[in-house]
């Protein structure tokens, strides 16, 4: 046990797991997933804030199970190498809207930080607008490390707190294969509490059982190797480590390659799956979702990992990703292949603002 | 009586930044690091060790110490 725990600490351990996220994402895109949304922990979880009604925008409702694979495969992990512990109470409400306006940020540009990085290896070149702004982001939400931000420490809490998101999400699960349609439209017509897209990207999904699978595989490996996207980029600028960078380049590197032997490598800017071209909010939309994610300690993924092992401010902060998403359709904050909503960037300055009084006034000063 | 930073509780990157700073401070001598989590652990061991410090972790109770050195 202890020369696998040994090997997935190491670079080659994190490089696998990233290789195993490159070389799945691409084939869950091949097996029925929207282009380059293999995986993208903001896309899935808009969907799921979709099937629960939270929004109703008809064309992105389903309960991805890749993002209850990543919950419960943690969970395994981390239960298996005795690394489960529950805490939580770090500033968890500050946290819950980090959430709520990095899933803001990451609606704007259309896509997490994992699904800026399969944009990128699908040729779309909208997609380095988005990590700029990612890299932009971080490093203001490192300028606020360096000067002593802190949410504050966590403290160990009652063992069932640890165990309530990763139940949340096998409860997700149940409703998805029951999928309960006793409501109706005034016509008479079932419909909801869950609802499933029946056109678009959300009606667009490789089969249950094989997102679950992948979905376990990639919470496993995540868990083990504390793959973050964030954190790459931060330790890069902060301490100059480049052991989480070696990862992301994992994804990337295998996630070009399987597209181009798959056929999905499409080089451009225009006309890319579910992309807009527009330049300056592609950037400032993920700059949002870079300072959050900076301040919150993780990348999307990440946070789903951490509340997979007990991390209850983690699993807020992904509560805060999924009320955000339901918001972001209702008031038209959501971008469209057209480009972005009406009240999108309206509601991105009001995430930086929000961002950047956290940041100031989170402060300790520092021993 | 060595340095002590206790980051329990803290989370990543809060405990490399202290210990960064700290070892920085020190250049050399004994510093004992208290975290809780074995995300903590390694990443403060793998700080350390790249800085050329030595690393020895024990584990007490559900938190972890390390005691970094250099000479």
């Amino acid at each position: 046990m202890s020369v696998i725990k040994n090997f997935f600490a190491t670079r080659w351990g994190i490089v696998s797991a990233g290789i195993f996220v490159g070389v799945f994402a691409p084939l869950l895109q091949k097996w029925g997933n929207p282009g380059n949304m293999g995986i993208c922990v903001a896309c899935m979880e808009r969907d799921i804030a979709g099937a629960l009604g939270l929004h109703r925008a008809g064309v992105v409702q389903y309960i991805r199970p890749e993002i209850i694979g990543f919950v419960l495969g943690a969970l395994i992990a981390a239960l298996l190498f005795r690394e489960f512990k529950s805490r939580g109470g770090s500033s968890p409400i500050v946290r819950f809207f980090l959430g709520f306006f990095a899933m803001v940020g990451a609606l704007v540009f259309l896509g997490c930080p994992w699904r800026a990085l399969l944009r990128l290896a699908g040729g779309d070149g909208n997609a380095i607008l988005g990590l700029a702004g990612l890299t932009a982001g971080i490093w203001v939400g490192v300028l606020f490390l360096k000067s002593g931000y802190t949410l504050g420490r966590a403290t160990k809490v009652r063992s069932f707190s640890g165990w309530v998101f990763p139940i949340a999400m096998a409860s997700l699960l149940i409703l998805l294969l029951v999928a309960p349609q006793f409501g109706r439209t005034a016509e008479g017509t079932p419909t909801g509490p869950i609802f499933f897209s029946s056109k678009g990207p959300g009606s667009q999904h490789a089969p249950i059982l094989i997102s679950l699978l992948v979905g376990l595989g990639v919470g496993f490996l995540a868990q083990r190797t504390r793959l973050c996207t964030m954190g790459a980029i931060r330790d890069v600028i902060l301490i100059k480590n480049t052991h989480l960078l070696s990862g992301i380049l994992g994804i990337v590197g295998a996630a070009f390659i399987m597209n181009l032997f798959l056929g999905q490598f499409k080089a451009g800017f225009a006309g890319q799956p579910l992309a807009h071209t527009d330049y300056l909010w592609n950037f400032i939309g993920m700059g949002l979702s870079g300072l959050a994610f900076a301040l919150a300690g993780g990348c999307p993924g990440r946070q789903l990992f951490l509340s997979g092992e007990g991390d209850g401010d983690a699993a807020i902060f992904a509560t805060g990703m999924i009320v955000g998403a339901g918001f972001s359709h209702n008031f038209s904050m959501a971008s469209s292949a057209a480009g972005p909503g009406a009240y999108g960037p309206i509601a991105v300055i009001i995430g930086l603002i929000f961002c950047i009084v956290v940041g100031f006034t989170m402060r300790e000063k520092m021993a | 009586m060595a340095d002590k930073i206790d980051a329990r509780g803290l989370s990543c990157p809060q405990p490399v930044i202290l210990t960064n700073k700290k070892i920085k401070e020190m250049g050399k001598g004994v510093l004992e690091v208290l975290v809780d989590t074995d995300t903590s652990r390694e990443n403060v061991s793998r700080l350390a060790s790249e800085k050329g410090w030595q690393v020895d972790v024990k584990r007490v109770d559900e938190d972890y110490r390390l005691v970094l050195r250099k000479e």
